[in-house]
């Protein structure tokens, strides 16, 4: 199980590669990926919506399962990775990389994220 | 927890593993939706070692299977294969099953691995006043499948070419493998051409590596309960607890060809039938339903009259078909309500309503071999 040690994460198995100021990618965990099974639709939040940090901002769906994408961050979207939406098995792939789902300006304030260490302790990621 | 003969086996191949009626079975040993590829275009194998296995032996064995079930089974050659359905005194679905022949006196009967203990708590008392035995043989058994257009290929390359040529579907003969001694029957429930093969449960990691070592040429993979259950849904086979279950009975899901209302009686026959000898009205019907775009219609979901806004049904099964690429679902609508096919309809898809019609199942129907 790949827990890149430069990213920042949520309980509900979001990514973020950075929560404070600037520009930031969110994806889900290749925890969620396996978890999920085959992804085959993600409906993602549109370029200029608002994100709450906890908030649910999306959908990914896999052949047994739904499930929401909640903000890992606030901030305002300003790019969707329309290469998960057309081939939604990229989230399978490579979730941490071309499987990257949207980027968002964040705004504070800074929520409270995991570091590897600690989203590789939670129950279930262990487990 | 009763547990597969190939646990072992699957933990070494990587499955990943799932609960299922109380037994550890694997989900999918890769990616699913390529489990389900392979088994529409080359062969899967499967392990079904969960599936209640039932022989029903001795003289009364035929005529006590027509009063328990609603097939005709006392007629039915040695070697033949029948789908059948267990109703309660009410009309409602107990379980599904498929009845083999396999001699004068001695049928099996495959259930569901939920409906085991009811089932066989059912068939000994309805099968009390026949001169019968029942025997759970399940955990002395495995039964092993082998679905896709390569299985008939991939039995024969195994070592069982003599059984496979004289099988037709469903149809079941005996047969040996390595000394093994097995049944092997074409049925199965993914819309392919297969075979499902039940084994002594000591043997079962043999039969599944000999037909796993004979299908490697032959594009064969590993395939767990997530594929299979696509699979089914594209066949538009009906999955207990979803598609029947008590409250359902054979007339609302359309198995009336499995109800042999010949027989003068059977267990749930007067309720299925007024006193004239017509059936009683449907209440609700099941349909197939496919959409558009890659948003999948799932269990429970509302079916809704897009005329009237009104709730016509609920969805039981669906998903984004891996094989057609659209989203299809099976769902009860009321029978008062439209269901040509071609029919309009909306479903809720977590708030978003989304438009389905009304198609011919089954969704997916293989190409003639």
């Amino acid at each position: 199980m790949s827990i890149p040690a430069e990213l920042f994460y949520t309980a509900e198995h979001e990514w973020v590669d950075h929560p404070a100021a600037g520009r930031a990618r969110v994806g889900i965990t290749d925890f969620a990926a396996t978890a999920l099974g085959d992804v085959v639709f993600v409906d993602l939040p549109p370029i200029g919506a608002t994100l709450v940090a906890g908030a649910p901002c999306g959908e990914i769906e896999s052949t047994k399962s739904v499930s929401e994408i909640f903000a890992p961050v606030s901030g305002t979207v300003v790019e969707v990775n329309r290469r998960v939406v057309d081939a939604p098995e990229v989230v399978n792939e490579d979730p941490y990389g071309e499987g990257w789902l949207f980027a968002v300006d964040v705004a504070p304030p800074v929520p409270s994220l995991l570091d590897a260490t600690g989203y590789a302790a939670l129950p279930d990621v262990t487990t | 927890m009763p547990t597969s003969p190939l646990d072992d086996l699957h933990r070494r191949r990587g499955a990943h593993m799932t609960d299922f009626a109380g037994w550890q079975l694997p989900l999918r040993f890769g990616s699913e939706l390529a489990e389900h590829a392979a088994v529409r275009t080359a062969a899967g194998l499967f392990d079904l070692s969960h599936m209640a296995q039932l022989r029903v032996v001795g003289p009364g064995a035929g005529a006590g299977l027509d009063m328990a079930l609603t097939g005709s089974h006392a007629g039915m050659p040695v070697g033949r294969a029948s789908y059948s359905l267990i109703l309660a005194a009410d009309g409602g679905v107990v379980d599904d099953l498929i009845v083999y022949r396999l001699a004068g006196a001695e049928y099996l009967v495959i259930s569901n691995a939920a409906n085991r203990a009811v089932v066989a708590a059912e068939l000994v008392d309805r099968l009390a006043p026949f001169d019968v035995d029942l025997v759970d043989v399940t955990q002395a058994r495995t039964l092993i499948a082998v679905q896709g257009p390569r299985a008939a290929a991939i039995c024969a390359a195994a070592g069982l070419a003599g059984v496979v040529e004289s099988l037709s579907y469903y149809t079941a003969a005996p047969a040996r493998l390595a000394g093994i001694d097995l049944l092997v029957a074409r049925t199965g429930y993914t819309g392919e051409d297969g075979f499902e093969v039940s084994a002594p449960a000591e043997a079962a990691e043999r039969v599944w590596v000999a037909l796993e070592e004979a299908g490697r040429a032959h594009g064969l993979v590993l395939a767990g309960l997530a594929a299979r259950d696509t699979l089914r849904l594209e066949a538009a086979m009906p999955l207990y607890g979803y598609e029947l279950t008590r409250e359902t009975t054979p007339w609302d899901a359309g198995l009336n060809r499995f109800v042999d209302l010949a027989k003068p009686a059977f267990v749930g026959r007067d309720a299925l039938v007024s006193d004239d000898g017509t059936r009683v009205p449907r209440r609700r019907r099941l349909v197939g339903v496919a959409g558009s775009g890659r948003r999948g219609a799932r269990g429970g979901y509302a079916v809704i009259n897009p005329a009237s806004g009104q709730t016509i049904g609920e969805v039981t099964s669906g998903a984004l078909s891996p094989t057609l690429g659209y989203p299809i679902a099976l769902a009860y609508i009321d029978a008062a309500a439209p269901s040509a096919v071609g029919t309009d309809l909306v479903i809720d898809v977590r708030g978003a309503h989304q438009p389905f019609s009304v198609v011919a199942r089954p969704f997916y129907c293989r190409s003639p071999s």
